[in-house]
């Protein structure tokens, strides 16, 4: 693949942390090879700062291949920047040109509040699966793994909505701080699976009382989380999630 | 010192007679006791989720954001069982035969073969879990095969296994917290053990976010920290990953084993310059259909597309006509290797070799044609269909490819080169997983214990699984059954005491050194040593060099190093630091392992030791035992040999021609 080198300026949201107030930083960024990926281009900067005898931006970052959801960056007013279905570490330079200033800030939302520069608390995630984003199965109970066929189809449906990172894209992408598509991800892939069927009901009321209670705002229906999702998760997930607390609500009412 | 306590019996009764007649805890004492369980990978999470429906009181630890994020995540190909449902004759004897011989003879028979009978109930309590594995029309569960068998019994979900495993486990953990039982700390650090009177008694550890030292205390300790593949800077693990726990535990006692013996995976994304941060797999599950090949001309500049058949040289397929494309990683990899340094590497590093999915996508083009009755579809139809097997299969790995390089690889073959993937070596276990320090336990990639000299693909999701699910709720409880007695010591013990103001002093130091070289710079260097001289092929003289240049850049980083930030505080260089001091030291004691170690097996290639044709040579006669290595002092170590004794299988060279 050709490469070549180009300039570019950041404007970087800096804040020591949760209390304190932040503001932005701007930085040349000059010689940055194509071939990098943004995160890549952040290690170059912060190299740089640190020898220079500068405070380095702190980011979430770890697996840089798109699966572990840490990264985080908010970037030119998408998460995760300008490529679909791609996370910040996935990025690459390529997707810029010489001269281009480029605006990064972290999460925006009340419950994800800044721990300090790009980096967010994502706990709020956590504590919304423990409310039921589980399948109650205590180790050594299971029976035979082919005892139980499940359609291809329903399975490969399972798989899809499973495949969400819990990066929250979906949540920063929305103007009202939903996390509907996070939890209808979660919800969808138990609903979808026989085993999951036992507490169909109690997980889904119990998951969007936890998710209300966190502080995350409603939906309605923009679906700008879809198209900020680096997974693809599909909006359709929501439509069932509203079925499934539908009908959890009017019988367990 | 070493007693790995490996019960009597027959090889295929020792687990049951063990289960059958282990010290059991009862549910009243079992509130009473407390287990800190460090790292939460699919290790340590099962394991958490585990002891917490037992119903032990359960704290655990991971630097992460979210025990969801652990490097187990990024698991890809998938994880082996001995379910046979494919009927092709695969059996517990034949996995655990397969693991034995991958290792190159150089793993004790009895804990692998426990590996082999609990594979398959991890299958089942996946499923029960909703992990959504792959599956067929009829909806069954689907297999596929992985280097160094001839069966298949690889169990996969799409190309996110390690995800699906990891969440599953991950989401029986949260239930254990939202019960109570689990208190999950996270973005915390573990900096040390705390010993009492010989026994675990507690961790040290760091809350990432304030920077404030905690004291916490267990009945046991559980270390399930992961590998220390990115020693060598470079490597497919995840940036974060790293010794400390392991090393720290070094430090307090626990021997460690077989630091030496790393996996080089044969297939990754070739690293592209300087500013390169970390490697990318191509999961091994692409050589079951890809094909791997050089020019057969030295330094051919053609594109590979205008190479004509007769001009290609499968390689692996020439020298290995048995196992072909799927010999095992360590093999591979050296083949990979030895292509590139004769001069007939491709693209612009020279430093890789092309792995080609033509063959297939026309195979599986035909095979669709004939299932849709297309007889007459044409050339072009037939691959646009045999595109779209391929996308199912691996959709999301030639993606991923696609983003890292910009090249299509539905359209031209992929380059790979070998990258650091998998450490076998880590802290010495006995057959309950407990080190040489009582108390202490090590699980997962953390440890040594299966995998020998060489780990085959899809068996870590297995290993990790397995100490968690279904070894450590039993072993564990053998050792707290003595431990009702003990009341929870409180914190202010001086041994706490002491524990704490050590790290604390260590973090006053590397903050106040403030020279003026980053911790990045350091790292890369360590990286380039290890790989040069203690990477895929390795030397008495190289490693020599890299002894002495490992402490000449340890003394360099100890009054050259250069922390930013503030210690009370979130403070990533500060993390940073930590680590990489620590692999520092893990470098020396990898460079003398190898060096003591003079044969060849699995991924520990001493070029003075090989076969005419370039195949490892061991020599059973003197290395045929496990390498445990105690600290006595700065760079100074005492080396204890476990002497493996195959009662089960005969050991002979490994041969996959
Ligand atoms: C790209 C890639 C693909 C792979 N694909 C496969 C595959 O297909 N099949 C297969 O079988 N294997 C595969 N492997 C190997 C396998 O993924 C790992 O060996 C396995 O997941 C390790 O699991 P673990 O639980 O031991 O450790 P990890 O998942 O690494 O977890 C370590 C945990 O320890 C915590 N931790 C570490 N140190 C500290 C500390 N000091 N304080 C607090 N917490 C700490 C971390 O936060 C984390 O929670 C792959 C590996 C890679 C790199
Ligand atoms: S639904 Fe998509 S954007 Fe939201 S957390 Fe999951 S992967 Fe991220
Ligand atoms: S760093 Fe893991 S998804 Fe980006």
């Amino acid at each position: 693949m050709e490469h070549t080198t180009i300039n570019i300026k950041l404007k970087v949201w800096k804040q020591a942390n949760t209390q304190s107030k932040g503001y932005f930083e701007s930085y040349d960024v000059p010689g940055i090879s194509t071939e990098m990926s943004f995160l890549e281009m952040f290690d170059v900067l912060n190299e740089r700062l640190i020898a220079e005898g500068k405070e380095p931006i702190a980011f979430d970052h770890d697996c840089r291949e798109g699966i572990c959801g840490m990264c985080s960056m908010y970037i030119n007013g998408k998460p995760h920047g300008p490529w679909e279905g791609t996370t910040t570490c996935q990025l690459h330079m390529r997707a810029f040109k010489d001269g281009d200033i480029i605006v990064v800030e972290p999460w925006r939302a009340a419950a994800f509040p800044v721990i300090k520069d790009l980096m967010v608390d994502r706990g709020a995630f956590d504590r919304i699966i423990q409310a039921g984003g589980y399948i109650s199965v205590n180790t050594g109970n299971a029976v035979d793994g082919n005892a139980l066929p499940i359609e291809k189809e329903k399975a490969d449906n399972a798989f899809a909505a499973a495949a969400c990172i819990g990066c929250g894209a979906c949540v920063a992408a929305c103007k009202n701080s939903s996390a509907m598509l996070f939890v209808s991800a979660k919800v969808s892939h138990l609903a979808l699976l026989p085993q999951g069927a036992p507490e169909r009901k109690q997980r889904v009321m119990n998951m969007i009382a936890q998710m209300d209670k966190e502080g995350f705002g409603a939906c309605t229906n923009t679906g700008a989380c879809e198209a900020a999702c680096p997974k693809e998760i599909s909006i359709t997930n929501i439509a069932r999630l509203n079925a499934e607390y539908l009908s959890a609500s009017l019988t367990t009412a | 010192m070493l007693d790995a306590k490996i019960p009597a019996g027959p090889l295929d009764q020792k687990w049951t007679k063990y289960k059958g007649t282990v010290k059991l805890v009862n549910p009243a004492n079992k509130r009473k006791l407390e287990i800190i369980v460090v790292g939460t990978g699919l290790a340590g999470a099962s394991a958490a989720a585990s002891l917490g429906e037992l119903g032990y009181k359960v704290k655990a630890f991971c630097f992460q954001d979210s025990p969801r994020r652990a490097h187990s995540i990024a698991a890809q190909g998938g994880i082996n069982a001995a379910k046979n449902y494919q009927n092709d004759g695969d059996s517990v004897y034949r996995l655990f035969y397969d693991t034995i011989k991958g290792g190159d003879y150089r793993a004790r028979e009895a804990n692998v073969h426990r590996l082999a009978e609990v594979s398959t109930n991890i299958i089942d309590q996946c499923v029960a879990q909703g992990v959504p594995f792959a599956r067929e029309y009829g909806g069954l569960l689907s297999n596929r095969s992985f280097g160094g068998t001839q069966v298949q019994r690889t169990f996969y979900a799409a190309g996110q296994t390690g995800q699906q495993l990891l969440i599953g486990a991950y989401q029986a953990l949260e239930r254990q917290v939202a019960l109570g039982n689990v208190k999950m700390y996270t973005r915390h650090e573990m900096l040390d053990v705390v010993t009492i009177d010989g026994k675990a008694r507690g961790i040290i550890a760091r809350d990432l976010v304030s920077g404030q030292l905690e004291r916490h205390f267990g009945h046991a300790v559980l270390l399930c920290s992961g590998g220390y593949g990115n020693v060598f800077y470079l490597s497919t693990n995840a940036m974060g990953s790293n010794v400390t726990a392991a090393w720290k535990a070094h430090k307090k006692g626990a021997a460690f084993a077989n630091p030496c013996f790393t996996q080089i995976h044969p297939t990754c994304i070739p690293v592209t310059g300087d500013h390169q941060s970390k490697l990318t797999l191509m999961s091994e599950s692409l050589r079951n259909d890809g094909r791997i090949w050089v020019p057969k001309k030295q330094g051919d500049n053609r594109k590979p597309g205008d190479i004509p058949e007769d001009e290609r040289d499968y390689y692996l397929e020439r020298r290995y006509p048995a196992f072909g494309n799927l010999v095992p990683r360590d093999v591979a990899s050296r083949a990979a290797k030895e292509r590139c340094d004769a001069g007939y590497g491709v693209g612009s590093s020279k430093q890789a070799v092309y792995l080609d999915y033509a063959a297939a996508i026309e195979r599986y083009g035909k095979t669709e044609a004939g299932k849709r009755g297309l007889g007459s579809a044409s050339h072009d139809e037939i691959i646009a269909m045999g595109k779209e097997v391929v996308k199912e299969k691996y959709g999301n790995l030639f993606d991923m490819y696609e983003k890292i390089t910009g090249e299509n690889p539905y359209e031209m073959p992929m380059r790979i080169y070998p990258a650091v993937h998998y450490t076998m070596g880590g802290l010495w276990v006995d057959y309950e997983l407990m080190t040489t320090v009582p108390g202490l336990y090590a699980l997962g990639e953390a440890n040594f214990s299966d995998h020998g000299a060489n780990r085959l693909g899809a068996s870590a999701l297995m290993q990790g699984l397995a100490d968690g699910y279904f070894v450590i709720p039993y072993t564990v409880g053998n050792y707290l059954a003595d431990e009702i007695r003990t009341a929870n010591i409180p914190t202010d013990h001086p041994a706490f005491v002491e524990a704490e103001k050590a790290v604390a002093d260590r973090i006053a130091k590397l903050k106040g050194i403030n020279g003026k070289q980053t911790v990045e710079s350091f790292h890369k260097r360590l990286g380039k040593i290890m790989w040069d001289k203690c990477g895929m092929a390795r030397n008495k003289e190289g490693l020599e060099w890299a002894i002495q240049e490992i402490r000449k850049l340890k003394a360099e980083f100890w009054s050259d190093v250069r922390v930013p930030g503030e210690i009370n505080e979130m403070n990533p260089e500060l993390d940073k630091a930590n680590r990489v001091a620590d692999f520092i030291e893990l470098g020396e004691l990898m460079c003398l392992d190898a060096l003591q170690r003079e044969e060849s097996c699995g991924g520990h290639f001493r070029e003075e030791h090989q076969t005419e044709d370039g195949e490892a040579l061991r020599h059973d006669d003197k290395f045929m035992y496990v390498s445990a290595w105690e600290l006595n002092g700065e760079s100074n170590w005492t080396l204890h040999k476990e002497e493996l004794n195959y009662e089960v299988v005969k050991p002979s060279q490994r041969s996959y021609k």
